[in-house]
């Protein structure tokens, strides 16, 4: 199955950190995906900008699209990157969350995704 | 046309098949999918053609077997009507091929474990482990859950359904946790059917159907895990601590239906087989030298039983046990019984004090025993005033009308 880790932490962390704290904080995020590429369970990942290169779309007065600038919510912890990983279960995908450098300084959530099979299963 | 002692035949054979296998059943058929519900619909359907075919055709040699095989059938043919896309077609391939294996081994393979540990996942939500391990495991429908939980039967349905939505979506395995987890994820399954045994437990009396059978079910289900991880030493201190109070279950009321506290109960209606049983099961558990919360539970009823068999007071030996729970649960509630345990040995003063250093917490304004005790100790200590008004809280926290009349009663003596 495939779950989706997403990454939320406060993003004022990063930037009050030293630079070697910095440095020390990217090698873990690296040596974790390495290890998801060994064990031959990473599908992709990526780390997002700031939520101040962020612009919503919704849906506005009179049904036109609305552009905003800024992220969906204004919450003290953001999204700020994921992962998507393929395994057996729940617990091989939270055995990999909680070995996520995220869980340090934030907070990982798992979610399944929503694969072809399910969509033909009736709620 | 079959005479009523075949359909009679037939129900019972379907009855102690559903009895000896209902979980086993939903496990086998809900593995590979995770699909719980889907498991349960066609394995009632599978029972309902046995009721019809089995009268007319003779019970079959194996009923697991032919229950097994009809409901994988019901479940394919389930799918078929569901889902159109290759990927179903996978599934077909993987649950045909189940369906091959089971019938060429008739011994079923036990998944029922699995099944309770994905039940007491900790992805899903605390307060309906319990229900889930009942209904998946056992077969019990959501009304006789919720009568035993107190809520509504449409509440308890719907959230019994959400559950088991997300261990299919979620992707939660039937399987029994690596080492480094297992103690933590047992200690959910062995919770959750202390807490079905709790709600059975609450009426003694055995006058609500349901209540008394869930306390035989959960007996069952705990016998299920000893059976299955035998060394594991909470499960064994669970089921001893289950068998020590059901063992006195007929003492603790009169005929009448009056409470009688364990001091006052005549040990004679006490199951001596029961705690004879649960006395080696806590020896074995000691044995394995994992100490926890239900062995050292189960090791003070035996504490209690001990002390009137042989009319020794060991107050300092409960106090010890109490202590060592204490340091494992941290539960007030264990504070409230430790403090008169402590009043038996130092006095009511002692016992007072310790009750005044839990009032701390908020929750125990609402909690009966805390006034029971209360009231107790200070009518011991002669604060008449103060014991009367501790009852009164207490008679009307309390929703067993027996142990309600018990308190009222003490609280007339004590005015006298």
């Amino acid at each position: 199955m495939e779950y989706m880790l997403m990454i939320y932490a406060e993003e004022g962390g990063w930037t009050k950190m030293s630079k070697t704290e910095q440095e020390q904080g990217m090698a873990a995020y690296t040596a974790y995906t390495e290890a998801l590429k060994k064990a031959g369970v990473w599908k992709g990942s990526n780390r997002l900008q700031p939520i101040g290169a962020a612009t919503t779309v919704r849906n506005g007065a009179n049904g036109k699209p609305q552009v905003l600038d800024g992220p969906f919510a204004d919450t003290k912890e953001q999204l700020g990157g994921y992962y998507l990983i393929d395994v057996a279960d729940l617990d091989a995908a939270l055995s990999w969350a909680s070995r996520c450098p995220a869980v340090g300084h934030g907070t990982v959530e798992v979610r399944p995704v929503w694969s072809i099979a399910r969509s033909a299963t009736p709620a | 046309m079959a005479d009523s002692e075949n359909v009679e035949r037939a129900r019972s054979a379907a009855e102690s098949a559903a009895r000896r296998s209902y979980g086993k059943l939903v496990a086998f058929l809900a593995a590979r999918t995770r699909d719980v519900a889907a498991a349960e619909d066609a394995l009632s359907e599978a029972f309902a053609s046995a009721l019809s075919d089995w009268p007319a055709n003779g019970c079959p040699a194996n009923p697991e077997g032919w229950l097994l095989t009809v409901a994988r059938r019901k479940m394919i043919d389930a799918m078929r009507g569901r889902q159109r896309h290759e990927v179903a077609a996978e599934e077909l391939r993987v649950m045909a091929e189940g369906a091959e294996l089971a019938e060429m081994d008739t011994r079923l393979p036990d998944q029922r474990l699995g099944l309770m540990f994905a039940c007491a996942h900790p992805a899903i939500e605390a307060g309906i482990r319990s229900p889930l391990i009942l209904q998946v495991v056992l077969g019990l429908d959501a009304k006789a859950i919720a009568s035993a939980f107190l809520t509504s039967p449409a509440a308890m349905g719907k959230r019994l359904v959400r559950a088991k939505e997300k261990i299919r979506e979620a992707g939660i395995p039937f399987a029994i946790p690596e080492r480094a987890e297992l103690p933590a994820r047992l200690d959910a399954v062995l919770e959750a059917i202390y807490a079905a045994f709790a709600e059975g437990w609450s009426d003694p009396s055995a006058t609500d159907i349901a209540r008394r059978d869930l306390t035989e079910e959960t007996l069952f289900l705990a016998r299920l895990v000893t059976e299955l991880l035998p060394n594991e030493a909470e499960a064994l201190g669970l089921l001893a601590l289950m068998l020590h109070a059901e063992a006195r279950r007929f003492a603790r009321r009169t005929c009448a239906g009056e409470y009688v506290p364990l001091s006052k109960q005549e040990m004679r209606l006490w199951d001596s087989e029961m705690i004879r049983e649960a006395e080696g099961l806590l020896l074995r558990a000691s044995e394995l030298g994992a100490m926890g919360r239900f062995q050292l539970e189960g090791a003070l009823q035996s504490a209690h039983v001990h002390r009137r068999r042989t009319g020794a007071p060991n107050w300092r030996e409960v106090v010890q046990l109490y202590d060592a729970l204490l340091a494992v649960s941290g539960s007030p509630v264990v504070g409230i019984n430790r403090a008169l345990a402590l009043a038996e040995v130092e006095g009511p003063c002692a016992g007072l004090r310790e009750l005044d250093d839990l009032a701390k917490d908020a929750r125990l304004g609402e909690y009966q025993p805390y006034w029971a005790a209360r009231a107790e100790l200070l009518t011991k200590t002669g604060a008449i005033e103060a014991a009367t008004e501790a009852y009164e809280i207490a008679i009307g926290l309390e929703r067993d009308p027996a142990v309600r009349r018990f308190l009222q009663q003490r609280q007339s003596t004590m005015k006298r």
